[in-house]
């Protein structure tokens, strides 16, 4: 086996009451992509911390090119060459390309007067971003970037300080298909250079096709290694949950009835000079793939009335529906999931009772004061239907894991009365555990007659989930696949526009 | 929630007692009146500005608001003779009205609340100048509105009306943020305005409401500032009064961040604040030290509250790891659930 960058031995880190590691121990190989996989609070984050001296362990060596460390500190972290890419990027979006990639290194220059040196500092992130392949320039601002271009930023910022052991934490989350390929490309010129990747995902896809290793957490503690030849869905989620998962999707009990949501003509702000058609039947979940930018959520914004219509119309079991503003549209049961949850499905810092009934308060009031116990009621049962899993309902949501929270989003939405649903990446950043139980409510709504569509980028989630797949390409459908027809290879030619093999696109 | 307005009634309580223990006259039948008019007269307008605080906004434009609404009240009933229930309605109708104006530049062509309720300030203040030409208005020895002067300055079993009046006020304005829609609207907003649209909320016109009632609010403090004084020199009258009320509602527990208060609070914010004026006065304390008492007090006040939450964020965060960690615990939680109880360890965790 080749050398041994880093090991972590017996690491255990405890909370009050709490262990949230437990006698954890893991080796990085030179030049290997190491998978890190398991379920919301098994600890990979938690380790990640450790392993880049933000939190110091309470017990167990960290190991780095043979020296031993009872615990990090973050820039002796970073002297050892470890070097993170968070999930959430961590770059100011004021300052240029070279000014983050220096951020608290600045080359400084004139003396005494230690000015920031930008000529410098550009000069030297030219050749990372070349060699990244990237096409942005030094002096590029990063609001002027796309995701995947920030994230290349950020890999630009690992190799400049020399990184050994880069880690990444979910870094495809919020990339397309075609960005997720271009990073894995990133990885596998990265590793041929000797430098070891840690790869956290849920995407257990992306973790076939790029890890060398794979190690689960599971409730703190190591649970399994998996060699390449051993690597497979349902050896790695019987590690994470600890048992089989019966079945990540659930079929659909009955066929799509007639009716349901027609978008005809619509015209988004987004794509001024394009139309959208598209329908979804009552008891189908349509799933809506597409490249980040193809305007899948601008049509999911327009039709839930955030964004106006410049044009075309939605009509429900064929009667056309005016959708002003959200309030329109919920009053005719067109109800939206939105993307980033956090910031637009839930009042974070709201128990989870008040953002259940946000939305639907009136219905709980006489005389506009709120009816506390008919409100206690409401949210008591969708947290029992939905089981949410938290001590009471007056916790407030920021206190609950992701898949929690979306299920808050969701109760919102289920205490009313759903014709047409849109899910915008209703299972980003959620484990497998809690995401086949969002696509076996997603079934169930559909089973009782609510038209859905789902946006996703998540290639496995939109092939396993839906009855019929819509594509976007630059803010027109480019084509529709029947169940027969679903491929990965016909979703991506659609997504750049081509036509699907053995298919001929549905009209735009 | 109820714990912060618990320990301003705490703190007001100890004040007040060793304020008395050191001057009896403190605790004067004549000096307790006397505070709870100022108390009165401060807080109407303090109620206001809780609310557009509570939308993540402010309102400056206060006492320019007092200034304007002042000369043009006395110049109806003196110089045009108007009955007086018409001039008060005016009023109240203008107070509403800019009210309005600042709510809809905020809301609709979404200007930042600061630099709308500044320029309120600069042109209000500036438009009662002018008007007046920088005299004093007051009334006359005729008795214009002895009535309407009666109910807005007089006193009730010796309890002053402007009190009166702000318990009503704050009654009133109580239930509507802690019983109605429109204050669970107004919090969701406040916290998150995108995800309150997304459920559908008119957040502008959640928003644009609060200006209009704290623009309200303004017209009725107006009458009653007016009727204390019984002149209006509009350079000076209501100056900083703003402030007053910005610091009451943020010693009573408004987050500037928005999203946060409650209007008893705000009431015991506006009492201590004049507790800590009479305190000056009677303490012997040089009156130039006012501000001075005032500003440490708040300063301390808010420093206090933030530790305090901070604690009570990093229990929260205890117990997140406690319910994520361990399936044992886990496993515990969810029997427990429905009494909410939850045994979680972290919650007797709090030495580390």
């Amino acid at each position: 086996m080749a050398e041994t960058l880093l090991e972590l031995a017996g690491i255990s880190k405890t909370y009050p009451g709490v262990k949230a590691l437990d006698d954890v121990s893991l080796r990085v190989y030179r030049g290997e992509v190491l998978g890190l996989i398991g379920e919301n609070g098994a600890g990979k984050s938690t380790l990640m911390r450790v392993l880049g001296g933000v939190i110091a362990p309470s017990d167990g060596v960290i190991r780095i090119g043979g020296k031993d460390h009872a615990q990090m500190t973050v820039s002796g972290a970073t002297q050892a060459g470890i070097a993170f890419v968070h999930q959430e990027l961590n770059l100011f979006e004021n300052l240029d390309v070279a000014a983050n990639v220096f951020i608290g290194r600045e080359k400084r220059t004139g003396g005494p007067l230690k000015l920031v040196d930008d000529a410098e500092m550009r000069a030297r992130v030219t050749p990372l971003l070349e060699r990244l392949g990237a096409d942005f320039k030094p002096d590029t601002l990063i609001e002027n970037l796309s995701i995947a271009e920030r994230q290349m930023v950020e890999i630009a910022k690992a190799l400049s300080i020399d990184a050994r052991v880069i880690i990444m934490d979910e870094p495809t989350s919020s990339l397309t298909i075609s960005e997720t390929e271009r990073l894995l490309e990133v990885i596998a010129d990265l590793t041929a250079h000797g430098i070891s990747v840690i790869y956290i995902s849920h995407r257990l896809g992306e973790i076939m096709t790029c890890a060398d290793r794979v190690v689960v957490l599971r409730d703190g503690r190591t649970v399994g290694e998996l060699a390449r030849d051993e690597l497979s869905h349902v050896a790695m989620i019987r590690l994470m949950i600890g048992r089989d998962l019966k079945e990540l999707y659930t079929p659909p009990k009955r066929s799509p009835q007639p009716g349901g949501c027609d978008i005809v003509g619509l015209v988004t702000s987004a794509f001024p000079d394009r139309q959208i058609n598209l329908s979804v039947r009552r008891g189908e979940i349509l799933g809506l793939a597409g490249l980040v930018g193809a305007g899948r959520t601008s049509l999911a914004r327009a039709a839930f009335g955030i964004d106006p219509l410049l044009g075309g119309e939605i009509r429900i079991d064929n009667a056309p529906v005016g959708v002003a503003s959200p309030r329109d549209a919920i009053r005719q049961g067109i109800y939206l999931v939105p993307e980033d949850r956090k910031k637009s499905g839930l009042v974070l810092e709201l128990p989870i009772r008040e953002n259940v009934t946000l939305a639907s308060l009136l219905n709980y009031a006489r005389m506009w004061l709120v009816n506390g116990a008919a409100e206690h009621k409401v949210a008591k049962e969708q947290a029992r239907s939905l089981s949410i899993k938290a001590p009471s309902i007056d916790m407030e949501a920021v206190t609950l894991s992701g898949g929690n929270q979306q299920k808050v989003v969701l109760g919102k939405w289920l205490s009313m009365q759903p014709r047409v649903m849109f899910f915008d990446e209703p299972t980003r950043g959620i484990d497998v555990g809690a995401k086949s139980e969002i696509y076996a409510l997603m079934r169930k709504l559909a089973d009782q007659g609510v038209a859905i569509v789902m946006i996703s980028s998540d290639m496995e989630e939109v092939i396993g989930v839906s009855d019929r797949v819509a594509v976007m390409h630059e803010g027109s459908v480019s084509g529709v696949l029947e169940r027969e027809q679903f491929s990965e290879y016909n979703v991506l030619r659609l997504a750049i526009g081509q036509a699907p093999e053995t298919v001929e696109a549905a009209a735009p | 929630m109820m714990k912060k307005e618990l320990g301003l009634c705490l703190l007001l309580a100890v004040i007040s007692a060793i304020t008395g223990a050191i001057n009896p006259a403190f605790l004067s039948f004549v000096n307790l009146l006397n505070m709870a008019n100022l108390i009165g007269l401060f807080g109407v307008f303090a109620l206001g500005e809780g609310l557009v605080i509570i939308t993540g906004g402010i309102d400056l434009s206060l006492g320019s608001m007092f200034a304007l609404l002042g000369v043009v009240f006395v110049d109806l009933l003196t110089t045009y003779q108007i009955y007086w229930p018409f001039a008060l309605v005016l009023v109240l109708l203008g107070g509403l009205a800019l009210g309005g104006v600042q709510g809809f530049l905020i809301t609709r062509l979404k200007m930042q609340p600061f630099i709308v309720t500044l320029c309120g300030l600069l042109i209000y203040r500036g438009a009662a100048r002018y008007y007046t030409s920088d005299s004093t208005r007051g009334f006359g020895y005729g008795d214009e509105a002895s009535t309407l002067s009666n109910i807005a300055s007089g006193n009730i079993a010796g309890i002053p009306n402007t009190f009166i009046f702000l318990i009503i006020l704050a009654l009133i304005l109580g239930v509507l943020l802690h019983r109605s829609v429109y204050g669970r609207w107004l919090y969701a907003v406040g916290k998150n305005e995108e995800a309150a649209r997304f459920s559908g909320i008119s957040t502008n016109i959640v928003i644009a409401t609060a200006y209009i009632i704290s623009g309200g609010l303004a017209g009725v403090s107006t009458v009653l500032f007016v009727f204390y004084t019984n002149s209006v020199s509009p350079s000076s009258f209501g100056n900083f009064y703003e402030l007053y009320a910005i610091a009451a509602a943020v010693l009573g527990g408004c987050s500037l961040r928005g999203g946060e208060g409650s209007i008893l609070g705000v009431v015991l914010g506006t009492a201590l604040l004049q507790v800590l004026q009479n305190l000056v006065n009677i303490l012997g304390i040089p009156n130039s030290l006012n501000f001075a008492v005032m500003g440490t007090v708040i300063l301390v006040g808010v420093l206090a509250d933030q530790q305090l939450q901070a604690r009570r964020r990093r229990k929260v965060a205890l117990a997140g790891l406690a319910r994520t960690a361990p399936k044992s615990t886990f496993a515990q939680e969810k029997q427990g659930a429905s009494g909410g109880a939850a045994a979680l360890p972290a919650r007797t965790g709090d030495q580390a």
